[in-house]
């Protein structure tokens, strides 16, 4: 009796200490296998980076002819459509979450954060063909020529948007990353905007303070930090956003002043070339270009996280 | 007083003004979510038949459907399902149960967030690395493998988060009984956080069925009818680009009665989820 009890409280130790090591397996899997992803990616560019070295980031040539290849194009447009996106998404994003967390009638909150899930469920696919069908030419018959007649004639930045209208370039791919990035960003910053303890914002109103000043006053700064990381985790997206870029960017391998332009993002140019690309070094230039994708990501949403990590920390001390 | 007044007129235009924005962002985020839900409405109830259902993709000019794309994406998702919750699970396992000390656990949750919203179509170029590079041709198991590693971060994140939702006197409730850890694991935690993580793999389910990145460079496509995962596979997503950026009309009809299938699958999935999670919240 005493000898069965023994071994199957020992059993269960043998059991216990494999389950524990089995699921600790796993969890390290999952810890290197972002390692895994830089290392293979930098080993398959090492061609590239061998043959052009630095110059490969300020090169703008891409002539699988002539054995050229740059980034400039692609980086360039990455940056340029992922800062179009955030211009609109960001004070966007904040209105939706200020209603949602201020205004709303309680009736109205739950089909809202509804809703907005929904924009976020869409798969990306489905935006790049909405944009190519629908988007771009409706963006060229009725927003392009207003644009061109009005931002297109303004000192400095007139030539931004200077340029036919032809629906696609980097204006609607930044206009539709836009729309895919907010609902991303508009829920963290409902998340954030709800951890502000009422109190605080009760003393605000008691002492007459108006909705507006109150959360511009008391509930931003208060969760400032995670407002940012919000604001980097739609930008993490936005930057390495495939599909509905694609669609709509013009895949163009030009450097043009105008967003009106089409032009070509990191994402996109895999999307379109990589299996067509013949020849080490053009798929390895490719490669390339995704690791470098993968590198401005991975900061970004390094640096996001770390933002959120330390407000949910100081939510723990203050409150 | 004068001065006060206008003070206060002030303030509450700016409030009012304000406020009136934010209303018109909300609106300006429902307007688009309208459109992209009309438009694909309209074009996609006139192009879906029969025929979209039970005949291959036909070359341009000539009639057909989706069935070898339809077929193609469910094993693929079924496949990577199937490889990325246990491995999702178990990761999330133990973070959630044994991650309480040591670094690797922070250090996985870090990894696993930026996984979760990381570039897809860079595990496309992973996984071809990986893969296709090395076996030397395109297959619906690159597919599989690329769509699995989408899978293993949501899943893990769930089922971690479900698991902490576990109220710890359950636990210590059944090792009082003198249940060694892997059984309170199995039998306590588990069961109490099922719903939470069953939805949690709906949500994989329904992101992956979307995602088209990752098979660009992996499953490629294939106009033919094959259930062989070795050969290289279609999938409605890629076959949706693939026919929306074509100059031909017919393909178009076809890419359009696609995008509206993905996107109701993954609609409904994502409603069936939230429901599910919710009934077992509101029941205790």
């Amino acid at each position: 009796m005493r000898s069965r009890l023994r071994r199957s409280i020992s059993q269960g130790a043998i059991l216990d200490i494999l389950f524990l090591n089995t699921t600790r397996v796993f969890a390290f899997l999952v810890f290197i296998s972002l390692f895994g992803v830089m290392i293979t990616l930098l080993m398959a560019s090492m061609p590239t980076l061998e043959k052009f070295g630095l110059s490969f980031l300020t090169s703008d040539a891409w002539n699988p002819v002539t054995q050229e290849f740059g980034g400039l194009v692609p980086i360039y447009g990455t940056l340029v459509t992922s800062a179009i996106a955030m211009l609109i998404a960001v004070p966007v994003s904040f209105g939706i979450a200020l209603f949602i967390t201020e205004l709303c009638p309680t009736l109205l909150k739950r089909p809202l954060g509804i809703a907005v899930e929904l924009l976020a469920g869409i798969p990306s696919i489905i935006y790049g063909m909405w944009g190519l069908f629908v988007f771009a030419p409706f963006f060229a018959d009725h927003a392009q020529p207003w644009i061109n007649d009005h931002l297109g004639s303004l000192p400095v930045v007139g030539p931004l948007f200077q340029g036919p209208p032809m629906g696609i370039g980097m204006l609607t791919a930044g206009l539709i990353l836009a729309i895919m990035v907010i609902p991303f960003i508009a829920s963290v910053m409902r998340d954030v905007f709800e951890i502000v303890p009422p109190l605080l914002k009760e003393s605000a109103y008691g002492l007459g303070a108006t909705t507006w000043e109150v959360v511009w006053h008391v509930v931003l700064p208060y969760t400032k930090v995670g407002v940012i990381g919000g604001i980097m985790l739609g930008l993490g997206r936005a930057l390495g956003e495939t599909m509905a870029v694609t669609f709509v960017i013009g895949n163009a391998h030009e450097l043009s002043t105008s967003l009106l332009m089409p032009g070509n993002t990191i994402s996109s140019a895999l999307a379109n070339e990589f299996t067509e690309a013949v020849g080490e070094l053009y798929t390895s230039s490719l490669i390339t270009l995704g690791m470098l994708l993968f590198v401005i990501t991975f900061i970004v949403l390094a640096l996001a996280k770390i933002l959120l990590i330390r407000l949910t920390a100081r939510e723990g001390k203050t409150t | 007083m004068n001065r006060k007044n206008t003070l206060y007129l002030r303030r509450r235009f700016v409030n009012g003004f304000n406020l009136t924005l934010s209303m018109v962002t909300v609106a300006f985020a429902l307007f688009f979510l309208g459109w992209i839900l009309l438009t694909l409405i309209e074009h996609g109830f006139g192009d879906i038949s029969l025929a979209t259902f039970t005949q291959m993709t036909p070359p341009p000019g000539s009639e057909g459907g989706l069935l070898n794309a339809i077929v193609g994406s469910l094993l693929m998702v079924a496949v990577a399902t199937l490889i990325g919750t246990p491995v999702g699970i178990l990761a999330g396992t133990y973070l959630a149960e044994f991650g309480k000390t040591g670094w690797l656990a922070p250090g996985t949750r870090f990894i696993n967030d930026i996984l979760l919203s990381g570039p897809s179509i860079v595990i496309g170029l992973f996984v071809y690395e990986l893969v296709v590079h090395r076996v030397g041709h395109f297959s619906g198991w690159a597919g599989a493998i690329a769509l699995s590693l989408i899978v293993i971060p949501v899943v893990v994140r769930t089922s971690e988060n479900m698991l902490l939702l576990v109220p710890n006197s359950l636990r210590e409730a059944a090792a009082a009984l003198g249940a060694p850890q892997w059984k309170v694991v199995m039998f306590v935690s588990y069961r109490a956080a099922k719903a939470g993580i069953i939805t949690g793999i709906l949500l994989a389910v329904a992101r992956i069925f979307g995602e088209t990145a990752p098979l660009l460079f992996t499953a490629l496509n294939n106009q033919f009818w094959n259930t062989d995962m070795n050969a290289p596979m279609a999938s409605l997503a890629v076959i949706i680009f693939q026919f929306a950026m074509s100059p031909y009309e017919d393909w178009h009809h076809l890419a359009w009665a696609g995008a509206l299938l993905i996107t109701l699958l993954v609609l409904g999935l994502n409603i069936l989820a939230r429901a599910l999670f919710r009934r077992d919240v509101t029941h205790g």
